[in-house]
């Protein structure tokens, strides 16, 4: 310590030269009217109207305010973790000795420098054939080696594995490790993709990254980490970020997965589920068709072996005597049928015997006359001779008489009548 | 099947290989009763290993360092 005479150097009060370095801040032209990239955090809006907030980046943060004036204009929903681009003018907090930029403008960095770059290369990458859906190769339904390019502390690694383990656990898996952020990622990110594809030749690789800040996934829209995916041997499949980041990795991968997982789970289209079903089935197959190559061959025997009988004397002796049954039968039945018609017809000859009868007409009152003298049946008024003996008969007998006296008035209707007798 | 390793040192691509080309054979039928009945057993064998390789395999995580391949211990 040096004795006090000595002692040049100023003295303030802490009023003073916060005072001073607030008048030294504002009246330095670099350090006002300026555009500050960051990302948004400790985003709040108490009652008062007035807007407080920091933005930051990987290394530094700064403190911000909005007065409600100006809030009150302001175009987009400000949120943590957004990136933005900030304008204003720095100043300093003498309460809270605090220096901070006092904003007016806010807006998302896609209307920014970054987002720019990020547009110029895509252009760049693009018009070089970078994306095109013809680069894409197809990713194996099965993997055998999986290679993973990530953090070897991260989330996303702890995300693929779980997911690999549950799927695939058939599967080797080669991790490539690097950072995924900072300035020496793109590096080593298009490093690690280039020693995974010569020393471990795995037939799919994972890029991947958890969620972050645009600024975070920025490694991923590195044009060399663009190149070495589009470079690599194996297909590759990005996870990086969200649902909702797209980097220019992304476009160049051969598939690109919303997360991580999902990454592992594309990577994995068949399952062990799959393969114990496909096992299943076979086994299945395998015992069926044991049982079938048995029960073929007692088939065959069975068909054979009734062909056998087929084939045998006995059969033919068996049929001759079926054809002799039949025979039999036919012979049978053709009688019976003969003697059936014969004993019809005989009663039908019967009926009309019986109605031939002359008798029958006896029983309803008429008479038979003979003559006694010739012997004949008279059916003539002129073959009767008055005095002469005639027969007559009746149903239950005869009787002799003697024709006294004759007229032949009969009308011919009658006399015809009696004729049809 | 020219190669016939044990089949408890097999794969399970290297079963299940053979375990196709066992029952396409089979599907084509043209083998005595006592070789589909060979086939069919051993058929049966590899469907065995494959089930106990699904069944207990655990995910094989090796890290790649320079050139070198090593075992990968995941931080907890």
């Amino acid at each position: 310590m040096q004795p006090e005479l000595l002692d040049t150097s100023p003295r303030y009060t802490v009023t003073d030269l916060t005072r001073r370095l607030r008048r030294l801040l504002e009246a330095t032209p670099a350090l006002q009217d300026i555009w500050v990239l960051g990302e948004i955090s400790n985003f709040s809006r108490p009652s008062s109207g007035h807007v407080y907030f920091s933005i930051k980046d990987a290394s530094a943060q700064l403190r911000c305010v909005i007065w409600r004036s100006d809030a009150s204009r302001l175009k987009i929903a400000a949120v943590d973790g957004l990136l933005v681009e900030a304008h204003g003018n720095l100043s300093l907090y003498e309460a809270g000795g605090q220096y901070q930029l006092y904003v007016d403008q806010l807006r998302p960095v896609g209307e920014g420098a970054l987002y720019a770059e990020y547009l110029r290369l895509k252009a760049l990458l693009e018009s070089e054939g970078l994306f095109v859906p013809e680069r894409k190769r197809p990713i194996p339904e099965r993997s055998r080696r999986i290679g993973i390019v990530t953090s070897p502390t991260g989330a996303a690694l702890r995300d693929i594995l779980t997911a690999l383990q549950r799927r695939y656990p058939l599967a080797q898996v080669i991790l490539a490790p690097t950072p995924v952020q900072g300035v020496e990622a793109p590096s080593a990110i298009a490093a690690a993709l280039g020693s995974l594809n010569l020393y471990a030749a795995p037939d799919v690789i994972l890029l991947a990254r958890g969620g972050g800040s645009m600024e975070d996934l920025w490694a991923f829209n590195d044009e060399r980490v663009v190149r070495a995916v589009a470079a690599s041997t194996a297909p590759i499949i990005s996870g990086v970020g969200h649902e909702t980041d797209f980097t220019l990795a992304d476009f160049a991968a051969d598939l690109r997965a919303p997360t991580p997982t999902a990454a592992a789970e594309l990577a994995t289209s068949v399952t062990v589920m799959d393969l114990r079903s496909d096992l299943e089935a076979f086994e299945d197959w395998l015992t069926k068709n044991a049982l079938s190559t048995i029960q073929v061959r007692k088939e065959t025997l069975g068909w054979q072996a009734q062909r056998l009988r087929l084939a045998s004397p006995v059969r033919l002796l068996q049929g001759e005597r079926q054809r002799l049954d039949d025979l039999n039968h036919r012979l049978l039945s053709a009688r019976r049928q003969n003697l059936t018609l014969a004993s019809a017809q005989l009663a039908g000859l019967k009926n009309r015997l019986g109605a031939l009868n002359p008798l029958a007409v006896l029983r309803r009152g008429y008479a038979v006359i003979t003559s006694q003298a010739e012997g004949r049946i008279l059916t003539r008024i002129e073959q009767v001779h008055p005095g002469e003996v005639v027969h007559v008969r009746l149903q239950d007998g005869t009787f002799t008489s003697r024709v006294l006296e004759k007229e032949d008035e009969y009308d011919q209707e009658k006399s015809d009548r009696r004729d049809d007798l | 099947m020219t190669k016939k390793k044990a089949i408890e040192e097999m794969t399970y691509e290297e079963a299940f290989v053979e375990l196709e080309a066992i029952v396409a054979s089979l599907e084509a039928g043209d083998q005595t009763l006592d070789e589909s009945t060979g086939l069919y057993a051993r058929g049966q064998a590899l469907v065995l290993r494959c089930a106990e390789l699904l069944e207990k395999t655990e995910l094989k995580v090796s890290q790649l360092t320079g050139e070198v391949l090593k075992d990968f211990e995941a931080e907890a």
